[in-house]
This record gives C-alpha cells, structure tokens and sequence, in this order.
C-alpha cells in the first residue's frame, strides 16, 4: 500500500496564488478528503497531485517525489478521474476501459492479451461487463461514474485521484459511487484522494478530512474534528447544524433562519 | 463490422475500383485479356493476354500510372484528413486545413506566373514545398498564441490560427495572380486538380513520401483513441500529447502535400472518406486511419474514372467529381446507415 505525501505545495494558476503550502498526507490504504468552499485549492490540488499543474514544494509517493518519475511510471501509480470525464460518444464502454492500460504499453505498441485482461477484470468487477459493446453515449448518468472507475482500475494504480466523484449523481447513485470506492479501497489496497463538496458523505467516507480555505489548510483530522459548526460558519460563511448519526459520524444540514 | 471485415470490404472495394478504372475509356480493352495481362505482372503468373501492343500500352503507360497515382493521392488525402480530424477532435476538418491548400495554391501560382516555361516541370516541388510551407507557419503561429495556456488549450487555436494563415495566402496568391492574367486559366485548371497526364515517373517520385507519411499516421490510431478523451486525461495517462499531435500533424502534412504535388487541389476525400470509414467499423482510429487509406484509394480511383470518360475526350476536373458524386452519395450513406453499435 502507498501513501501520499504532499509537503509546502503552492500552486499559482495565472499568477494568482491558489495554494499556499499545504501539507497534508494520505495514510496507506486510507481515504483523505479535501472539503472546502468553491475556490479553495480542492481541485487544484488534486491536479497537482495528477501532475496536470506546475507547483512548488513535494508530492511523494511512498518516499519518491513525484518529479522524479517518468511520465509513464507515474500514470501507472496513480488513475486520475476528473470531475467531468470526456466520454467519447461513439467510443463502446469496452475501447473506453482499455484506455486504463496507456500507461503500461511501449509507445508503439498496441494493447495485448493481458491488457483485453485486465480490461475485462475491472469491467466485471465494477458490474458493467454486461454494456461492454455499448456506447459511452448510451449509458446513464450512474453507469457512466461506473465506466470510468473501471477504466481508473484497469490502470492498476497505487492511488486514486477523485475529484468530485459524485457531483453530477442523485442521492442514491452517490451512495453507491462512494461504497463502490470504498470497497475497492478495501479490497486492492488502494489509497484514495479525493474531493467532496457533500460534507456528510465526507465525513461518512473518508477516515481524513483536509478542509482547505483560500489554498490553506484550515483544519484536518478525523470527521468528529473538521466537521464543527464553528468551522463549517467560519470557513464556508454557512449556517450548519452538526449531529450525531446512527453511526456515531456528523450529520450536517444547513439551518435556516425564520424570523 | 468487426474490424477485420470492414479493411477486408475496403480492400475489395479497391480491387474493384482499379479493375472497372483499367477496362473503362476511350481505347476498348477485351475484359478477359486485360485481366489476363494484369496477372501476367504477378510473380510466377505467366499467362499470353492476346493484348495488342497497343492495347497494351494503352493499359501500362496511360491507364495503370494513373489508377496507380489515383489511388495514392486518394489514400494520402483521406489519411491525412483522418489523421487530422484525430488529433484536433474534430470531425469536420480537412486534409487542406491548417494552411495546407492555401500554401500549394500560392507556390503553384507563383511558379505558374514567375517561372515562365520552367513554371510547368517546377509545379509539383512548389505545391509540395508551398503545402509544407503554409502548415508550418499555421502551426508555429498557433503554437505560439496558446504557449500561454497550460495542457489542452491548444487545439482549438490551432485551428483558428490555420484559417488566418490560410487566408493570408489565398490573399497572396490571388494578388500574385491578378498581375497576371494570362495566367488564370494555367492556375485555374491547376487548382481544380487533375490526374490526366499521370506517368509511373510520378509515382516513384511520390511513393516514397507516401509511404513514411502514411507509415506514420497509421503508427499512430491508438494515440489518437487516447487523445479523445482530451488532453489533460491523456497527460495522466502517460501520453504527452503536445508530442504526440506534432508528430501526427507534420505526418499528415507530408501526406497531404505529397497528393497535391501531383493533383492539384481535390476537396472532400479528406473530410468524407474518414466518415464513411467510421460508420463501417465505429470511431477507433486504429480502424479508421487503415479504412480511409482504402476506401479513400478506391474513392479517387472511381472519381477519376468518372472525370474522364462523362464528357471524353474532353476531362473535368476531378475535384468538380468528388463534390458532385460524393456529396449526395456521402448524404445517403449518412442517412442509411445507423451508428455503429458494435
């Protein structure tokens, strides 16, 4: 299992700071979050960590700063999926997964029989073997965040870059988008870094929270320390109540003034 | 259709193509001798095709070298035009795009106007190297503009910046041109592209530009898979694709200008052909690229067939042909066809 380590990082996007040294590290194995208000650094973080952004400061795996990495090493340790994925319509769900395996073909040669493999594995294990000749177009909002974890898994990566997994689901598909993560985190060793804008479902999920607040590290820790009422007004300018769930980890619902 | 049976299709469509091409024109070649003598040329084939002598120099000296060249320029138009639909994303671009067409223009104009009575032996090289010229400058230019962006902003400039160099130099050229008028009918017929007066000297002069452009385009179908689902995702998939598009782009350019050199300006094979290829065997570009080399190759053949023998003697531009053949047949295809669902 891998951890993620990432020391002082400061990005600036056109010249106007977006994260400003933050540190903060994803346990072997484990999930961290990144929470925080819309222009926080969550994504650019996340992009950083894909090697999609220049930055200043270190992102390490397991020790090894990432800079030092080829291109195609490190698109083997980690799978990068990004808020909106381009899904290619005429492209079947089958083609689509078998892009997971880029990272480990020589550039000139094609995808072999243990690539169709490990293509096929991340299909079933994922339930969508069933659409394989299907096009991307034809699949529904749920199925499609199923496609292309599929193709994250068929990488066979180390780590897993979210960014908003769940954004575009209703209620329902989100729960399964996040169980679904959360047992492959379990069953491959993957170590999960993502992004969440539904606090409770963070809280629920991830067993570490990074709330970010204007590129800093406002608070982190376990859900029961982030999630506060005092932090959730201070940091996002929201009215929230925190309580207790079933399970012991926060809730937290907006609340309305009604005088 | 699998892959296999749509290049298989392709390739029969090809055959076809240059068989009917070699028996149609104004000399009435016997079918079964030419036939006979097609397969003579085959290696450890030895078959007496009762051909005339002049029969037969009707079909190895005026018919075959230009089928031949036909279905080269064909072939590179088409996998140009695919190649370059691949790497911006885009389905409606053309071989003749990023200043390519516009470059040949000028440099055939000006070796038409200035060079006098070397201008017609000089026209080829100054299409060839106007085409390269007009690509490159189209690209530096839009490289240059989207130096700024981070991954992926880049194709769209590019191509914008190809529609400005292309019009820079049709300015150019038509200004070169309205100096001298006597010229416009020479230049004219030029742009209008034609295969008439094709020899096997032309072939072996283009076949090996053909052949490494192609060669490397063809290299490249799974790069332009990867390259559908944006920058960014083929950045973190291990790709670099700034690279990987140059590489693509100056291959397609060297394709497309090495079929101009020696036809002309001959529209639409490299917009439709791609299309067709798709509907066979769906958007994978490790289909599609071998598909158009072949459907492409057997397209222009055909065309070219049609362009002289509807008026013979007289000949139209073969460019008039595609458009006026293709567009309606491209039409229909798109409407009989579903989209592929493998």
């Amino acid at each position: 299992m891998t951890t993620l380590a990432v020391q002082g990082l400061s990005v600036s996007l056109d010249r106007t700071p977006v994260l400003r040294g933050v540190t903060c590290t994803a346990a072997a194995g484990g999930w961290l979050a990144l929470i925080g208000p819309n222009g926080a650094g969550k994504s650019t973080l996340i992009r950083a960590a894909a090697g999609l952004v220049a930055y200043e400061g270190a992102i390490r795996l397991d020790g090894t700063d990432l800079r030092s990495l080829r291109l195609r090493d490190r698109a083997r340790l980690m799978a990068y999926v990004p808020q909106e994925p381009v899904l290619p319509p005429d492209m079947t769900v089958e083609q689509y997964v078998l892009l997971g395996r880029t990272p480990h073909l020589g550039y000139l040669s094609g995808p072999g029989r243990h690539d169709r493999e490990r293509a096929a594995a991340a299909l079933e294990r994922l339930d969508v073997a069933r659409f394989a000749g299907r096009r991307l177009a034809r699949m529904s909002g749920g199925e499609r965040q199923r496609v292309v974890l599929a193709r994250a898994l068929a990488t066979e990566p180390a780590l897993l870059l979210l960014d908003e997994p769940t954004s575009m689901l209703d209620v329902g598909h989100q729960q399964q988008v996040l169980e679904l993560v959360d047992r492959l985190r379990r069953e491959s060793g993957l170590t999960v870094l993502s992004t969440l804008h539904d606090l409770t479902a963070a809280g629920q999920y991830a067993d570490h929270l990074v709330l970010l607040h204007e590129g800093r590290v406002a608070a982190a820790g376990p859900a029961a320390a982030v999630l506060t009422t005092e932090l959730i007004a201070a940091v996002y300018a929201a009215r929230v109540s925190v309580t207790a769930g079933q399970d012991g980890r926060p809730v937290v619902a907006p609340v309305r003034d009604l005088d | 259709m699998k892959r296999a049976g749509a290049l298989s299709a392709a390739a029969a469509f090809l055959v076809v193509a240059a068989l009917v091409s070699a028996l149609v024109g104004a000399a009435d070649l016997n079918p079964l001798a030419t036939a006979a003598a097609l397969a003579d040329k085959i290696p450890f084939v030895h078959l007496h095709s009762g051909l005339t002598p002049l029969d037969s120099a009707v079909l190895f000296q005026i018919r075959l070298p230009r089928i031949v060249l036909g279905a080269l320029v064909g072939g590179l138009l088409a996998v140009a035009g695919a190649g370059y639909q691949g790497v911006f994303r885009n389905p409606l671009v053309d071989s003749g795009m990023l200043g390519a067409s516009a470059g040949a223009g000028l440099g055939a104009t000006i070796a038409i106007v200035y060079l006098g009575s070397a201008g017609p032996s000089v026209v080829p090289v100054a299409a060839f190297v106007g085409s390269l010229t007009g690509v490159a400058v189209a690209y530096l230019t839009g490289a240059a503009a989207s130096a700024r962006g981070a991954i992926g902003g880049g194709t769209a400039t590019l191509l914008l910046a190809g529609i400005a160099v292309g019009s820079f130099l049709v300015a150019v050229q038509t200004y070169v041109l309205q100096r001298s008028a006597s010229d416009i009918q020479a230049v004219y017929t030029w742009l209008l592209g034609s295969l008439s007066g094709a020899t096997w000297q032309q072939v072996t002069s283009v076949l090996p530009y053909a052949a490494v452009s192609t060669l490397i385009v063809l290299l490249h179908g799974r790069h332009l898979d990867v390259l559908a689902v944006g920058d960014e995702e083929a950045h973190a998939l291990g790709m670099r694709p700034g690279v990987v598009r140059l590489i693509v782009v100056a291959a397609c350019a060297l394709a497309a200008a090495s079929a101009v050199a020696v036809s002309g300006l001959i529209g639409f094979v490299g917009i439709v052909v791609p299309h067709v290829a798709r509907r066979l065997a769906g958007p994978s570009y490790r289909s599609v690229l071998p598909l158009s080399v072949l459907i492409g190759a057997g397209f222009l053949v055909l065309a070219d067939t049609v362009a002289r023998t509807v008026l013979s003697p007289a000949e139209l531009p073969i460019g008039v042909i595609t458009a006026l053949i293709g567009s309606p047949a491209f039409i229909w295809i798109l409407r009989s066809t579903k989209a592929v669902d493998t």
